[in-house]
């Protein structure tokens, strides 16, 4: 058994993050929850911080991303450029493939 | 209200200000946590007193000057800033800079992009290269603000960035930290590193300023 999760996504996939909100340590911020994004980059495997915060290995390693998010898709009244992007980073086992519309 | 009460009253008046608490720190619960815990460590051996000492001089001691050595040495050597925007942590120690288990992500303002650093969760900073971070980007106003109206929170910097340029915000929520590279003023062409690395100040590197030659 290895300690790292195989990354699952590649640059220019788009995504779905988890609405979920479970309690304790989690580094994925409530604006981006349900929303969608793209794969910008893989940042590499780091163990799981929701894990670390109990003194757990946080192991396996989880693929860590960055992802793109458009202003407008966050934020109902944003009142800048509709070119306007925040980048979050976020492990994977928060994302999942975004159905084809 | 007693007559000799009063009176002290009236004599703190005369001084302008009140005089400074005796004990300016309250012993919150994480306080005394952090206190019982290098204690421990402490008589352990694992390290000294000194140690923890010379940390926290160190960690006060770093300044932006560090990261401004990075982004001049990328405005005149291309092949360097195209290393150092693949990867930030191996381009930082390239030039002699230690920079630990920091895993830097470098980003470059263009006239078409301009980007901007924060931590939404707590108050991620890249601090091996730009020192501790100042007060307002701790602060919930700018950590809740400026992911959501980018435009006008670095329009009370003094920044305002035009329609057509794309906003990026960075949000190191978890294990990267982010340095921006400013734009390279015009009529600095025959600048040297020095000189230049004194336009590159802490706030041009979290993005909430342009690098100016004034």
């Amino acid at each position: 058994m290895t300690d790292v999760v195989a990354p699952q996504f590649h640059v220019g996939d788009r995504v779905t993050v988890r609405a979920a909100y479970p309690i304790g340590h989690v580094r994925t911020p409530y604006y981006v929850r349900g929303k969608h994004g793209i794969i910008e980059r893989l940042c590499g495997a780091y163990p799981n911080p929701e894990e670390l915060a109990y003194a757990r290995p946080g192991l396996p390693k989880q693929p860590l991303y960055r992802v793109r998010f458009l202003q407008r898709e966050l934020w109902a009244n944003y009142a800048g450029q509709p070119a306007d992007v925040v980048e979050v980073e976020i492990y994977q086992h928060w994302l999942e493939a975004q159905e084809q519309a | 209200m007693s007559h000799e009460h009063e009176q002290a009253t009236e004599h703190l008046h005369v001084h302008r200000y009140p005089p400074r608490p005796d004990q300016d720190d309250t012993l919150t619960y994480y306080r005394a946590m952090e206190v019982a815990v290098r204690e421990l460590l402490i008589e352990k051996g694992v390290f000294t007193a000194v140690d923890v000492r010379r940390q926290v001089e160190d960690m006060d001691g770093r300044n932006s000057g560090r990261g401004a050595q990075m982004v001049a040495r990328a405005w005149l050597d291309p092949a360097y800033k195209q290393r150092m925007l693949a990867d930030g942590s191996k381009a930082a120690e390239e030039i002699g800079l230690e920079v630990g288990p920091l895993k830097l992500v470098v980003v470059e303002n263009t006239p078409s992009v301009h980007n901007v650093i924060v931590c939404t969760l707590c108050s991620c900073y890249p601090r091996m290269l730009l020192g501790l971070p100042p007060d307002w980007y701790k602060s919930r106003n700018y950590r809740s603000r400026v992911v959501r109206e980018p435009r006008a929170v670095l329009a009370e910097f003094g920044t305002v960035i035009p329609d057509e340029t794309q906003i990026r915000v960075h949000d190191s929520t978890a294990d990267m930290r982010y340095l921006v590279t400013p734009m390279r003023p015009e009529g600095t062409e025959n600048w040297s590193e020095a000189e230049l690395a004194r336009l590159i100040t802490r706030d041009t590197m979290i993005g909430v300023a342009l690098a100016d030659r004034a």
